[in-house]
């Protein structure tokens, strides 16, 4: 592993952050392991390393929430303990979170008094949270409440709380998770700008592309190890990505062309309100999916996918039984349970507490899917025997770790718990399987295993939907992509003819076509 | 007129204890704790509290005795469901059933005891006006506390920066610990507060409303002043007017026996827990946007370190 | 130093198993104090409580005829609790089912009616509590009422309307202005079991509605339902199990049996209908249900041990002038001790070195 010297212009600077083999142990796992990380001012230093690498633990050390179990940090050359973030926030270092810690039901401006320290009045504070708002590109309005702003708003106000308070340094843990490629681009002009003014930034990110275009220097980590600090826009992403996986992961195999059958699901100008204030209005979505074939929905989280999927399981019913077709069969009217009995399967983007009941052991959870139309129950009795096969059954073909026989779910790590929950529904042999975020959250190794379960069900005639915040992802696995966006769902295009740009348009509401774009707008 | 005069005043009566007990199981909930306790820690309050008064020879002392009562009661609860994370309906229950015990074996000395009540204030020429003077200058201590006390708490929660820290802990408890904010420790703030208004108002009873003590005596209004709380939409303006609507309920079933409409009395005894039904049926439909409950109340919170 | 709380990864069933006992080991303790502060000998009053009950053949009938209701009632409020639907109210259902059961029994009276009247009553009482509690429940599911208060007020109007009744239109004329109906017809009474003794059908009832549940508990899919919906709503839903179904299934069961307890007790150990036919048997299975740990055999078991104390209460207060209170006090004690203790199957404490202060 190379520990190549930043080159950025700034070399002899004394760093305005430094950690000396900073560690953090829980019992006996190595969150962070002896971790040396150089941040100078002037520069937007990139973090990366796959999930569960110590990304997070590292921030949130320096950021004051948890105490290092060893190591030290030094802060302009002096020596940095901090007691909680508000020290923290005291010396000059903000944060901006990847999960916001925002209030739904209170104002902006509420929501911003609440992360500053209160030693202005709050009347002050909200005519200076407009004008900063303002001054850097992302405008608010103070009054409106939280409830009511879209996923991009709600992070300007996390941005705007961290700039108000003027940082030397400013942390921003995976910001464009949840943008847009139009609104990352936004971004980047407001840290660009943020770098000019002479502050620090550290970017954690899995996006390679991203950090390469965006960072000067690039901090890898992997198994709670620092393993390489590079200049990214020296390297490339394929090299990038393997210092951050390090071993070479198992090449997904697509199957020689699939045969491609009848369709099996049909979605015709499904609309549907949503259930709840904060959701997506549904229009007019149509697909059609084939056997042997696998489509997938690009999209920014938070335009209607939930929706979506909830009315395709039948967690959410249609009025009219034509809107979506199962196996020739009329299906919008039907429960999902009587979905399942069509051939249907499903795997919801959260695994703990929707996929499965958390404090309920693997059988039962196997009940909880199987109980429509797999044998398990009988007479209105639960055979029991049938639900621990099934377990044993996922566990061999889809390699499960766990520590007994049948282990309560929350039990199992991420990754193991979703080889579980897509293998239950995979051992069905279902004619149609609709999973939601596969591979989130979940470690290389796992992630390729269900890809790789995902293709062969396609191969073996099923008909998949994937939907995906992953644009890799669905362009390793998919043969079409389709876009959601504000509960429309494009046209699907080709994944071959399917670019970065193209997608980034359909997922931030431009249409492909020119004229067209100005239409959308409008609407 | 005289007769309106008087039901005006028994109303205020009724309605202040409903007032105080719900003002302070509002705080509670709207840092994101249910406490169904608030029946016994009211009784409590009221044994106690007559108790002290009696042996002391002092409204105010027993006032001050019904308040601690009721926190310390209210401390178990915190104890269990912050400490220990224990389901909030169970120990709320929990609770409410001591209370009742508790407060049946301290009162039981003091069965039969009267005191002398509360005094009334007495502003001369002012008092004396027809039809408003004993209502708006003539009530007893507790009656203008309980107004204060609504005042207070909704400048508190909406003025301060100390209600705001509050009211973020009930709207989302992962992020107000995620800002920094000990969540348990204001909720155990808010809990206590609201420990000590139900004893406040179990006291009321035996001191002010009765000279004397009955086992039992709070007669479920622990449980209505729970109901007030969602009536209200977790507003303390609203809190006022559900007091003394539910105040009123309570007189008129008094009013309609004395003038033998010829229902049973016990039809008209049972007014006011049928009108909190109706209303908690009428209320509870979700509403869209703002007055809601708030959004993190009853569920368990234990942070991660 | 900081001692906080955290998640276990798995549920500890060492902790499971042990709790209880030592639940019932600090109340006692707690409870040797409180007599001591009361100028009583604490070994005395345990032993009065829990040792003197158990050595005659009479105060252990009495036992079972109290335990009857609090298991009925409790095993009906465990599957409520399971599906996280608080059912306060199963005091109001019980004098709902005595009420209604009573009603055949008022009508026949005097006349030469059949072996039905008992079953028709039993019936009647099942039907009416089931439908008393369908009423908050139907509130909650329709309107989103919260049914722990709709429940809690329908008890206070049970309880009116009983008197009501008992001191009007159903008084027994010949009563000396008691509030009471008359005696049953011994038709319209349920059959004891022990020549001579207290011990009724209702007991061989209370143990076969414990069969039944461990059945629908822990081997039926509809018993799985309860389940989920209770511990995770919206993995419920995904399996396509019905929240609100289930809510008013277990309602009306719960009704239904608390209705069933409330006609027995009235038809059997007491024998005509007056007001106080409950010593709050509705809410004191409320603290049955969960020393049961919401589990079947476990309310059976935690149903007799709290009768006990009932018939342990009612000889304290004769042998040594200990008010009825301690028993309520008691109870009150032990549930805060049994969900104290349950809390560490779920969660541990650690030391931490580290102390966070206020942001």
């Amino acid at each position: 592993m190379s520990d190549s010297t930043p080159s950025s212009p700034h070399s002899g600077e004394t760093p305005l952050l430094q950690t000396i083999g900073l560690t953090k142990r829980y019992g006996s796992f190595l969150a962070n392991d002896a971790i040396d990380i150089d941040i100078r001012p002037k520069e937007i230093h990139a973090l990366l390393g796959e999930n569960g690498a110590g990304k997070s633990t590292l921030v949130k050390t320096i950021y004051g929430l948890i105490q290092p179990s060893e190591g030290e940090m030094l802060w302009e050359g002096q020596k940095m303990v901090l007691s909680g973030p508000s020290e923290a926030r005291a010396r000059g270092i903000g944060m901006v979170f990847q999960h916001f810690s925002l209030f739904d039901n209170l104002t902006v401006a509420e929501n911003v008094a609440l992360g500053l320290d209160g030693k202005e009045s709050f009347k002050d504070m909200s005519a200076r949270l407009e004008q900063v708002s303002h001054v850097y590109g992302l405008p608010l309005d103070p009054r409106r409440e939280v409830w009511q702003l879209s996923v991009g708003e709600r992070q300007r106000i996390e941005i705007v709380r961290a700039l108000m308070q003027n940082p030397k340094f400013l942390i921003l843990d995976e910001p464009t998770a949840v943008l847009t490629p139009q609104e990352a681009d936004q971004l980047f002009i407001v840290l660009e700008r943020l770098k000019e003014e002479g502050r620090a930034i550290l970017y954690i990110s899995h996006k390679l592309e991203e950090v390469k275009r965006l960072c000067d220097t690039a901090t890898i980590l992997r198994g709670g190890k620092k393993v390489a600090t590079c200049n990214p826009k020296a390297e490339t992403a394929a090299s990038l990505a393997r210092m951050m996986v390090g071993t070479e992961i198992k090449e997904v195999k697509a199957a020689a062309a699939r045969k491609i059958t009848v369709p099996r699901l049909v979605v015709n100008e499904l609309s549907l309100e949503p259930d709840d204030p904060h959701g997506v209005r549904l229009q007019n979505i149509s697909l059609e999916l084939r056997g042997g074939e696998i489509l997938g929905i690009a999209g920014v989280a938070g335009n209607g996918q939930d929706e979506f999927f909830a009315a395709l399981s039948g967690e959410r019913r249609a009025k009219d039984p034509g809107t979506i077709v199962i196996e020739g069969i009329a299906a919008g009217h039907l429960s999902i349970t009587q979905r399942r009995k069509l051939g249907a399967a499903f795997v919801p983007e959260e695994r703990l507490g929707h996929g499965t009941a958390p404090r309920m052991k693997l059988s039962e959870n196997a009940l909880l899917t199987g109980h429509a139309a797999s044998g398990m129950v009988k007479h209105g009795f639960v055979d029991t025997a049938a639900t621990l096969s099934t377990v044993d059954r996922a566990t061999e073909t889809f390699d499960v770790r766990k520590a007994k026989r049948d282990p309560e779910a929350a039990s199992l790590s991420g990754g193991n718990l979703q080889k579980f929950v897509v293998g239950r529904e995979i051992l069905r042999n279902p004619a149609v399987l609709v999973v939601s975020q596969p591979t989130w959250g979940v470690d290389a190794g796992a992630a390729a295993v269900i890809r790789q379960a995902l293709l062969d069900l396609a191969a073996g005639g099923a008909a998949v939907l994937v939907t995906s915040q992953d644009l890799d992802e669905l362009a390793e696995i998919t043969d079409r992509i389709a876009v959601m966006f504000h509960g429309h769902l494009s046209e699907a295009l080709p994944t071959a003819e399917a670019s970065r740009e193209k997608l980034g348009l359909l997922m931030g509401g431009s249409s492909l076509d020119q004229k067209e774009a100005t239409h959308a707008a409008r609407t | 007129m005289e007769l309106v005069e008087a039901i005006i005043l028994s109303v205020l009566a009724a309605s202040t204890p409903l007032l105080i007990a719900a003002t302070g199981e509002l705080v509670t909930e709207r840092s994101g704790v249910l406490n169904l306790g608030v029946e016994g820690m009211m009784i409590m309050g009221a044994a106690c509290g007559f108790g002290a008064a009696w042996l002391s020879g002092s409204i105010i002392v027993g006032a001050i005795c019904g308040m601690i009562a009721g926190t310390l009661m209210s401390l178990i609860f915190a104890l269990m469901t912050l400490g220990l994370a224990v389901n909030q309906v169970a120990t709320g229950l929990a609770l409410t059933i001591l209370g009742i015990g508790l407060s049946g074996l301290i009162g039981a000395g003091f069965v039969g005891e009267r005191i002398a009540p509360a005094p009334h204030l007495y502003i001369p020429g002012l008092t004396g006006i027809p039809l408003v003077g004993r209502i708006v200058f003539g009530e007893d201590a507790f009656v203008y506390l309980s107004l204060a006390l609504v005042v207070a708490v909704w400048w508190f929660l909406y003025r301060t920066r100390a209600g705001l820290i509050l009211r973020a802990c009930g709207d989302n408890h992962v992020s107000a610990h995620a800002l920094g904010y000990p969540v348990l420790r204001i909720r155990l703030y808010a809990v206590m507060f609201g420990g000590a208004c139900a004893g406040l108002a179990g006291a009321y009873l035996p001191l002010a409303y009765t000279p004397f003590f009955i086992p039992g005596m709070t007669a479920g209004r622990g449980w209505i002043a729970l109901a007030l709380t969602v009536f209200a939409s977790w507003l303390p303006g609203r809190l006022v007017i559900g007091a003394y609507l539910f105040g009123a309920v309570t007189i008129l079933q008094l009013h309609a026996q004395a003038l033998g409409l010829g229902v049973p009395s016990q039809f008209m005894s049972s007014l006011p827990y049928l009108a909190t039904v109706i209303v908690l049926v009428l209320l509870s439909r979700t509403r869209s946007g703002g007055s809601t409950a708030p959004a993190a109340l009853g569920t368990v919170f234990v942070p991660d370190r | 130093m900081q001692l906080v709380l955290e998640k276990r990864a798995e549920r500890s069933n060492t902790i499971a198993l042990i709790s209880p006992l030592i639940a019932i080991g600090m109340t006692i303790v707690t409870m040797s104090i409180l007599f001591a502060i009361l100028g009583k000998n604490p070994i005395a009053a345990l032993g009065v409580y829990f040792i003197d009950p158990l050595t005659d053949s009479y105060s252990l009938q009495e036992i079972a005829v109290k335990a009857t209701p609090l298991v009925m009632i409790a095993v009906g409020l465990s599957l409520c609790y399971l599906a996280n639907a608080w059912n306060i109210g199963a005091e109001g259902q019980f004098l709902i089912g005595a009420v209604a059961g009573s009603w055949i029994a008022v009508k026949t009276q005097g006349t030469d009616a059949g072996a039905w009247v008992l079953p028709a009553m039993l019936l009647m009482g099942a039907i009416a509590g089931a439908l008393y509690a369908m009423i908050p429940a139907i509130c909650k599911v329709k309107f989103g009422a919260s049914e722990i208060l709709t429940s809690l007020m329908l008890v206070y109007v049970a309880d009116l309307f009983l008197d009501y009744l008992v001191r009007g239109p159903w008084r027994d004329p010949h009563g000396f202005n008691f509030p009471t109906t008359a005696e049953f017809d011994p038709v319209a009474t349920v059959p004891v079991l022990i020549e001579g003794g207290r011990l009724h059908l209702g007991a061989i009832i209370a143990l076969l509605v414990v069969a039944a549940a461990t059945v629908l508990l822990g081997r039926t899919i509809k018993g799985f339902e309860i389940r989920v919906v209770g511990a995770a709503p919206r993995a419920a839903r995904f399996g396509g199990f019905n929240a609100n179904q289930l809510i008013l299934l277990t309602f009306a069961i719960s009704g239904a049996l608390a209705g069933l307890a409330g006609i027995i007790e009235v038809a059997g150990p007491v024998g005509h209908l007056q007001p106080g036919i409950s010593p709050g048997y509705g809410f004191t299975a409320i603290i049955v249900a969960f020393l049961g740990r919401l589990n079947p055999i476990g309310i059976l078991i935690a149903g007799l041990f709290l009768a006990l104390t009932f018939i342990g209460g009612e000889q304290a207060q004769i042998a040594m002038k200990i008010p009825l209170d301690v028993t309520k006090v008691f109870q009150g004690i032990l549930l805060f001790y049994v969900l104290a203790c349950d809390s560490l199957i779920l969660y541990r404490f650690r030391l931490i070195s580290s102390t966070r202060q206020v942001a």
